[in-house]
């Protein structure tokens, strides 16, 4: 069975790397990528590489409003394969505005044409916060209001994905004193989203995600923040390739000193890798190659993908360690220690027996002796 | 027998002791503070379990690590020992989610020398084994001159000198504050390496006025953390005031300590016993002098004795005499 | 007053007895010679928690008290002029030699770094302040003291009268010494326990009267073993039993005895530690396992019948000693407690540590009393 369907995978594969005009085996290996960093088991790269080929392609409506298109530029930065090909042609995506070739009334109209086209199953992908201030005036498209746009445009979506920090939580639009009421996505819409928070995020993670939806017909699991267990299950702390340094109690005091050269923990910095959700040290930033991410380049994490953490704190604030429950391997206040000896205890009773054995029998000897003496017969024993 | 002389001599012996049990004479209080007392302000809130303490301090002390697991992998002791002078435990209660919370909730704790103002160690010790330092307080220990007799061990009401049970040339270990770092500039490696300046060196006056501000402050307010060592280099951060309970643990207790401790959670949780004002060594050596001090007393015992003796002597061993001589 | 001449006993040395002594006695000393190359952790089972287990508690703590008889007969015939028990000195004294001996030496096998022993008496080592160096430094005074009180033993033996006379001269200080040094460290050996301050439970956390009931029992214990030895001696080697002379010295210790109880329970009261005595826990049993073991020797010699009988006598003196036992042991490692999760109990090894070295003690006495004028002389001679 398995054979079987490798062959149609292999087959799948043939015919995507047709169409994306790459190789059959980078093809396969960004499958396998993909598969990687969702989690998932392995064998899952062929499924991945049947959805992708089958699947009709998703039509994705892409929404910028309060941002800097960071997002859509890590995304685009995406090395394997050259991502803007995999958008092209894995998705529809049929509205982006810095991506698309249609602009001005042409564009709102292709947007109008696939929403009525694809109601109920387009992926609406919003990129940027939204402003609610006085009606949400700061922020409009072709003259509509960012918030009714959004509203508009989520009805009938099957899915809504918030991309970054900005959509997914507010993010730098939104930090104090935000005159423009930047909001999120979520708090828009009222209902939960699927955030990839990051300023910005993980190209991977989003791919993953839109190619979860694609490969199952469903979301990732997300946690309390909708953000996919996948990429946010783990403090950045837990897997950083520092932490080593963090346990022996090594850090860097400032920028330049020898502990920073050294490559010692950045925590005394300012580093939020204790209190941010994240897998930057596993899969890297971007696709710029091992270690290349802030920590591993010596700056320490920001939290971008945190509320409250990235633009609120000042970026060398000491980090709050977030643990779940204190770590098992802390010896307890109250530890069973010393020794016993079963040996040795029934040693003593033995002993402490035979003692008032030999008490006992000299007591009587001596009760004897007594009752002899009264007899007025001479001691015994001679 | 010699009724008179008998009562003579009970009642003087009894006058002796007597005088001995019943007033303390050379009451002697708690010792005072050292002038330039140095010691470490522990703030359990502040503390994130990292261990580098831990760390820091075995290598500072060259102590091999310690073993509590199947697979000797790392150090993990569980308490401090022969191999391990300083170690940071942990309370937790029901589902430990909340730090710094006595219900459902978990916090750290050091343990390592309190160095005591007045320390039952060193009252303890009669070889002088373990000193105080008269000009920093911090108490020290000579192996050289110790007889590993573990009185100090016993005495200690925190448990910490510890003794080297597995060696055929064993000693105590304890902290001594790093003093074998200070000609180099270096300070207490537990201080020095502390992330959140959770452990926090100087001295006691700078460490006390520290902590009372760390009390004063409203739970959630904004404050500034100093790291590393009081007067030294500056390190503070900005942080946020934590919930304390409102006890400086080491400020009284046991005649003062020079480590003392801050927590979010009642410190007889954490493993730290309330202990009377009054140092035990205070007790134990007003006692001792009260019996022998100058030597007066015994002497004089002594001397009531050898003329009590000397009479009964004669009367009792020369009816011996006679079947030897 | 014939009888108050000793002779030496006789008879043969080698017995199945002593062969059992000397076996357990050596191996004793091959666990000893372990312990030196391999550190106290490998034959004790001590800990950080329990720094001193029953090497202290019984064979120096214990075992010099068990070793009082030389002193609280000294006490009695030399202080309170009580000639009549005059036979009863040399036994005495020499079982408190070697227990006091024993115990100095089982101080060397506990102690972590015993190459630096001599710093106790080194003036720029020693530690006035330190109720330990008092104990220590009145040990062996007066173990020192115990041999030259006893050496008119040996000078008899060797023949040396001119020698034995001139001792006795000065012998006078040597016993008034011989009285204020067990004074100082029987009593100390419960100042110990002072600085453990809330470390011990408040049953026996007395304070500052500890050094009184340490010493009270101490002297209670020295009649105690007196009248265990005597009564052990006249089974073991078939002599008679000097009861009128023990049934007189019982008397004394009943009223002793009536009073340590009388300042024990009134401290017990008065600090308020007696409601811990009613709670259900291993130091509650243990302590009224030790007042029972006090408290039933009153009974048993209330009156002076009583008290003329042998077998009262002896169990009486078994009580005693089990008290004074209890009570060292209990103030020492029952209700002793560092901080909690510690446990102890001696290891094997350990504990045949301590019975060799009583075993070696009762070997050495049998040898003493048989080869040394130690015993009274007319009961020797009824054999």
């Amino acid at each position: 069975m398995t054979d079987t369907f490798l062959r149609e995978a292999l087959d799948a594969a043939d015919t995507v790397s047709d169409r994306l005009g790459i190789g059959r085996r980078e093809f396969l290996r960004l499958c396998a990528a993909t598969a990687a960093t969702l989690g998932l088991p392995a064998g899952a790269e062929a499924a991945i590489a049947k959805a992708v080929e089958k699947a009709k392609r998703p039509p994705v409506i892409w929404l910028h409003f309060q941002e800097c298109t960071g997002c859509s530029e890590s995304l685009l930065r995406a090395e394997h394969p050259t991502l803007e090909k995999l958008i092209l042609d894995v998705i529809s995506l049929d509205y982006h505005e810095t991506l698309m070739a249609a602009a001005g009334h042409q564009a709102e109209a292709a947007r109008k044409a696939s929403m009525q086209a694809n109601k109920g199953k387009y992926i609406l992908v919003v990129e940027g916060a939204i402003p609610v201030r006085d009606g949400g005036i700061y922020c409009k498209v072709g003259g509509r209001k960012a918030i009714d746009l959004v509203r508009e445009c989520a009805a009938d979506a099957a899915a809504v994905i918030a991309i970054g920090s900005c959509a997914s939580w507010g993010g730098m639009p939104s930090t104090d004193p935000n005159p423009t009421g930047s909001s999120s996505v979520g708090e828009v819409l009222g209902k939960a989203v699927v955030t990839i928070p990051g300023c910005p995020p993980n190209p991977y993670n989003f791919l993953a995600t839109a190619v979860h939806f694609l490969t199952f017909g469903k979301l990732p699991e997300v946690d309390a923040l909708g953000r996919p267990k996948f990429a946010y299950g783990r403090l950045v702390h837990e897997n950083c390739e520092r932490r080593a340094h963090f346990d022996a109690g090594r850090f860097a005091m400032e920028f330049g000193d020898t502990g920073h050269r050294q490559g010692y923990c950045l925590y005394k910095l300012g580093c939020k890798g204790p209190e941010t959700y994240a897998n930057c040290p596993t899969i890297g930033f971007g696709d710029v190659g091992e270690g290349n991410w802030p920590v591993g380049c010596g700056h320490p994490c920001i939290g971008c993908t945190e509320k409250g953490v990235a633009f609120t704190k000042p970026i060398h604030q000491v980090a709050v360690m977030k643990n779940v429950v204190p770590p098992l391997s802390f010896p307890r206040i109250v530890e069973d220690q010393g020794k016993t000896s079963f040996a040795s205890a029934a040693a003593l009773a033995a002993i402490a027996g035979a003692a008032a054995g030999a008490a006992a029998m000299l007591a009587r000897n001596l009760g004897k002796s007594e009752a002899g003496r009264q007899d007025a017969q001479p001691p015994k024993g001679e | 027998m010699d009724r008179r002389n008998f009562l003579k001599a009970s009642a003087a012996g009894g006058g002796l002791l007597a005088a001995g049990a019943g007033t303390p004479a050379h009451a002697r209080g708690n010792r005072e503070v050292p002038p330039e007392a140095l010691g470490l302000l522990y703030d359990s809130t502040l503390c994130v379990g990292c261990k580098a303490c831990v760390a820091a301090c075995k290598q500072a002390n060259g102590m091999p690590p310690e073993f509590s697991t199947e697979e000797h992998l790392w150090d993990t002791p569980l308490d401090i020992s022969g191999r391990t002078l300083n170690v940071i435990k942990v309370y937790r209660s029901g589902s430990a989610r909340n730090k710094d919370r006595e219900q459902d909730g978990y916090a750290f704790i050091k343990k390592s020398c309190m160095h005591c103002v007045d320390p039952s160690c060193i009252s303890a010790c009669p070889v002088s084994a373990m000193q105080k330092d008269p000009r920093t307080g911090v108490v020290s220990y000579d192996k050289d001159a110790c007889i590993g007799c573990r009185y100090c061990v016993a005495a200690c009401p925190f448990g910490v000198p510890r003794f080297t049970f597995e060696s055929a040339t064993p000693q105590i270990s304890k902290c001594q504050l790093c003093r074998h770092r200070w000609k180099d500039g270096g300070y207490a490696a537990c201080a020095e390496v502390c992330p959140t300046g959770a452990t926090l060196y100087g001295r006691l006056t700078d460490l006390k006025q520290e902590a009372a501000r760390r009390l004063a402050a409203k739970p959630g307010a904004p404050m500034v953390y100093p790291r590393g060592r009081l007067g030294g280099p500056d390190q503070s951060y900005p942080g946020v005031s934590a919930a304390y309970v409102q006890h400086l643990y080491g400020e009284k207790e046991f005649g003062g300590t020079q480590m003392v401790m801050l927590a979010g959670v009642p410190f007889e949780k954490l493993g730290y016993p309330g202990l009377p004002p009054v140092s035990d060594a205070s007790s134990s050596e007003t006692l001792q002098h009260t019996l022998y001090g100058g030597l007066v007393m015994p002497v004089a015992f002594l001397g009531l004795l050898s003329w009590v003796a000397r009479r009964n002597v004669k009367s009792a061993d020369d009816e011996e005499d006679p079947h030897h001589g | 007053m014939a009888e108050h001449a000793a002779a030496p006993l006789g008879g043969r040395l080698l017995t199945p007895v002593t062969v059992l002594l000397g076996a357990l006695a050596a191996v004793a000393g091959i666990i000893l010679l372990f312990r030196f190359f391999h550190g106290l952790g490998a034959v004790t089972n001590l800990s950080d928690g329990y720094p001193w287990g029953i090497w202290i508690a019984y064979d120096v703590v214990v075992g010099s008290a068990l070793a009082c008889g030389g002193y609280a007969i000294a006490l009695l015939v030399y202080i309170f002029n009580r000639g009549e028990y005059h036979p009863l000195v040399r036994p005495a004294l020499l079982a408190s030699l070697f227990g006091y001996t024993l115990a100095g030496a089982s101080v060397i096998f506990d102690l972590g770094r015993w190459w630096n022993v001599w710093h106790i008496f080194w003036p720029g080592y020693a530690q006035p302040n330190s109720v330990m160096f008092e104990v220590a430094v009145c040990i062996t005074a007066y173990i020192f003291v115990m041999w030259i009180e006893f050496s008119p033993v040996f000078l008899e033996k060797l023949g040396m009268k001119d020698a034995r006379r001139k001792l006795s001269k000065v012998l006078f200080f040597f016993i008034a010494l011989g009285v204020v040094l067990p004074s100082m460290h029987q009593s100390s050996l419960g100042s110990l326990l002072v600085i453990f301050g809330r470390q011990i439970h408040p049953l026996w956390q007395a304070g500052w009267l500890l050094p009184l009931l340490y010493l009270m029992t101490a002297v209670l214990l020295g009649f105690a073993v007196v009248i265990f030895e005597a009564a052990a001696a006249s089974t073991g080697f078939r002599r008679s039993t000097e009861t009128a002379i023990l049934a007189r010295l019982s008397g004394l210790m009943f009223w002793l005895l009536a009073a340590y109880l009388v300042v024990r329970v009134a401290d017990l009261v008065l600090r308020g530690a007696l409601g811990s005595a009613f709670a259900f826990s291993l130091e509650a049993v243990m302590f009224w396992l030790e007042m029972i073991a006090f408290a039933l020797p009153l009974l048993l010699l209330g009156s002076r019948a009583a008290r003329a009988r042998p077998s009262r006598l002896f169990v009486s003196a078994v009580l005693l000693m089990a008290g004074g036992f209890l009570l060292r042991i209990n103030g020492f490692l029952v209700g002793y407690q560092t901080g909690d999760g510690w446990h102890y109990f001696p290891a094997l090894p350990e504990l045949l540590v301590t019975i060799g070295l009583i075993a070696f003690e009762v070997l050495a006495y049998i040898v003493f009393v048989r080869r040394l004028p130690v015993l009274p002389r007319a009961a020797a001679a009824a054999r």
